[in-house]
């Protein structure tokens, strides 16, 4: 996994709460077997003016001028401004591989769903939280600035807006260490094997009928 | 210390835990097609095996077409849908598994009715799976919880997951339910009580006498939508009701192990005086039969209510959710619920899909025909065990007699992934958990019921009140 440690971000607004997984990426595309490739297809429904499937050029599609995503100003967002409760719904972590393939590295939001949120941390995204009062205050400050950018350290926590203006945020420590070092979680835990194996035999006696 | 239930199954699972955060033991593994692939890659480009073979349990079940079985694989019209199903049955042969059941096979289906079916989901156990509604499993005073395909990885390669400790919320529930009002109708009311969110952290419990007296069935209907009020796991303390149900089953222990196995789980309960982070209580006597009308569970009303209004909105962020869901559900605030019209219904899904659904929606089927305006009422048995008991009492008839299709098991249009959706703009009257834009179709719009509400709707042809006819 890519490191995470700062990020210099444009800033792209999508102004709804309970953006669900459903929404971030349509079922039609989970039917992949691969990992890569969803980027295309993020946001999918509310992008194009058509039916997305997978395997369609999707450069030919009709472009929904609509939606904020496809306004010129904000081409090259790697930062996602969003409302409370983002990624509810189903457990897909084909959501943050659409996220991350269409360019976005860091999700700011007054909350998250707890699996997307987790979910994140997998493939080297930041998901940040931030009070709903301070997210509405960036959300005014990017319609009114065209250009808008973040700046984002994940060592010193903070999130520094254009004018100076600087918000920290909480991150778990496991987390911000494995992000901070591009981590592999499965390499981690391997060094505790034998910690492993030995409560898997406590276990077994304990509770035999769970190994049959 | 006084333990909560959760405190007490996750503890029991912790291998290590540093700074908060754990490696918790994994005993049931469940997998399906569509989360597993890029996980099993993971293993093999890695050159890494599962940890343990016998914790994993796999099944085919959302891609998979409801009909046209008797032309095989072939009959699966998309290639790309056909090809994950063959890789799945292409990893389990290379990596193994306890058991599969593939598409076909008699015993396959939607993998949250499978597992507790066989007795693969057992109390006192930490379940994963690669899909939000394992919280279903809780029903069994079990901690199960969906994860996402990375954590499905590192669980087959370490047995492990990391996590860290939830919130707990205990969700009680008192009174005694009105004929007619079910488990789903009390998941509902209580995510309209809590909101999408107010789960968010938490692991709820649900206790009180309603869940004292509910089915495993329907314990199962209220964990499976513990997802929805944004908790990652629901669970409900063991008694006998549970441990009836999981006698004699495939995978549950048997002769000398099942005593002991009694005797530990009897003990799966929170202690007297535990205390919980939140606590949220609601009065059966006040819980309706519930419909869904906007674009998130939390957008719900009593069969005698109308879609709400603006002034009724908490906040700037619910009017602007709401007004969206007003144009995209095709409805006017103020609208009677009963006068809903619909076109499709749809019975079935982890969340209602198992035997007492069934016999539930027959009996208000029984002897009536679905109204004329409703295009297609589709009901699908959550396995192939469920079909096979429904069949042998007779419900196939009665529905196919009142005019509905009778379908294979799988997830078919709970989230249309396979050739069973609603076309755009085609409103649904659907037993399923997710009623966001675009779930059961693009541009389609769903309204989330009970069985017996669905059954009833199918008849009227609208939306009404189940009460009358029980
Ligand atoms: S029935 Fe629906 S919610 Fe349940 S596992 Fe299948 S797709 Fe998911």
């Amino acid at each position: 996994m890519e490191p995470f440690v700062k990020l210099e971000g444009l800033v792209a607004p999508l102004d709804r709460a309970n953006v669900d997984t459903d929404a971030i990426i349509p079922k039609q595309f989970l039917k992949s077997i691969k990992r890569s490739g969803f980027g295309p297809n993020a946001f999918d429904e509310w992008r194009y003016l058509d039916q997305g499937e997978p395997g369609v050029d999707n450069s030919k599609r009709p472009i929904n001028p609509d939606f904020v995503l496809n306004q010129s100003r904000y081409q090259g967002a790697s930062v996602l401004l969003t409302r409370e409760n983002f990624g509810c719904g189903s457990s897909r972590e084909h959501a943050p591989w659409a996220l991350e393939d269409y360019g976005f590295k860091v999700i700011v939001a007054p909350s998250f769903a707890d699996i997307f949120f987790n979910n994140c941390f997998k493939n080297g995204m930041l998901p940040i939280v931030l009070s709903a009062d301070v997210v509405d205050g960036l959300f005014n400050q990017v319609a009114a600035t065209e250009g808008y950018k973040l700046n984002v350290d994940l060592g010193a926590q903070t999130i520094t807006t254009p004018t100076g203006e600087v918000h920290s945020f909480e991150v778990d420590a496991f987390r911000k260490h494995c992000l901070l070092n591009g981590l592999d979680d499965i390499g981690l835990t391997m060094q505790q094997q034998d910690k492993i194996k030995a409560f898997e035999l406590n276990h077994q006696q304990t509770q035999p009928w769970l190994f049959n | 210390m006084a333990k909560t239930l959760y405190d007490k199954l996750f503890d029991s699972h912790v291998v290590t835990e540093e700074n908060g955060t754990a490696l918790i033991y994994i005993d049931r593994h469940l997998v399906h097609e569509v989360t597993s692939p890029q996980a099993f890659e993971g293993l093999r480009l890695a050159g890494r095996k599962p940890w343990r073979i016998s914790s994993i349990v796999a099944t085919a079940d959302h891609n998979t077409p409801t009909n046209g079985w008797d032309k095989g694989l072939s009959g699966i019209a998309d290639p790309v849908a056909r090809l994950q199903i063959e890789t799945l049955s292409d990893n389990i042969r290379e990596f193994g598994a306890k058991a599969y059941f593939p598409f076909m096979d008699s015993r396959q289906g939607i993998v949250h009715v499978v597992g507790p079916e066989q007795g693969a989901t057992l109390p006192g156990m930490t379940v994963v799976c690669g899909d939000s509604h394992t919280s279903t499993h809780g029903a069994f005073g079990a901690l199960a919880h969906g994860i996402g395909t990375s954590e499905v990885e590192h669980v087959m390669a370490t047995q492990c997951l990391v996590q860290k400790k939830s919130k707990t919320m205990q969700v009680v529930v008192n009174g005694t339910l009105e004929k007619g009002v079910t488990a789903k109708d009390v998941a509902l009311a209580i995510i309209g009580k809590t909101g999408t969110a107010g789960g968010n952290g938490y692991a709820i419990e649900f206790a009180g006498s309603v869940i004292r007296n509910m089915s495993m069935e329907g314990r199962m209907t209220l964990c499976n939508m513990a997802i929805e009020a944004g908790a990652r796991a629901g669970i409900v303390a063991v008694d006998d009701t549970t441990i009836n149900y999981v006698k004699g089953r495939p995978f549950s222990p048997k002769a000398e192990q099942w005593d002991a196995a009694v005797a530990y789980w009897n003990t799966l309960h929170s202690d007297e005086g535990a205390k919980f982070d939140a606590i949220v209580t609601l009065d059966a006597e006040e819980i309706q039969p519930q419909v869904t009308w906007g674009t998130s569970p939390e957008m719900v009303v009593g069969i005698d209510g109308k879609v709400p209004s603006l002034e009724m909105a908490k906040n700037e962020v619910q009017r602007g959710d709401w007004e969206r869901a007003y144009a995209y559900m095709g409805l006017t605030p103020n609208t009677p619920i009963s006068d809903i019209q619909i076109d499709k219904v749809f019975i079935g899904s982890c969340t209602n899909s198992r035997i007492e659904d069934l016999r539930a929606a027959a009996a208000i089927a029984k002897g009536k025909h679905i109204a004329p305006n409703v295009k297609l009422a589709l009901v699908v048995p959550g396995s192939g065990l469920v079909k096979a008991q429904a069949e042998q009492e007779g419900l196939d008839k009665i529905f196919t007699e009142a005019g509905f299709e009778w379908r294979e098991p799988g997830c078919s249009m709970c989230l249309a992934m396979n050739a069973d959706r609603l076309a755009s703009g085609e409103r649904c009257a659907s037993t399923s958990n997710r009623n966001f834009e675009g779930r059961q179709g693009q541009g389609g719009r769903t309204h989330l019921v009970s069985p017996e509400m669905a059954a009833a709707a199918a008849v009227a042809g609208h939306f009404v009140d189940v009460r009358q006819f029980v």
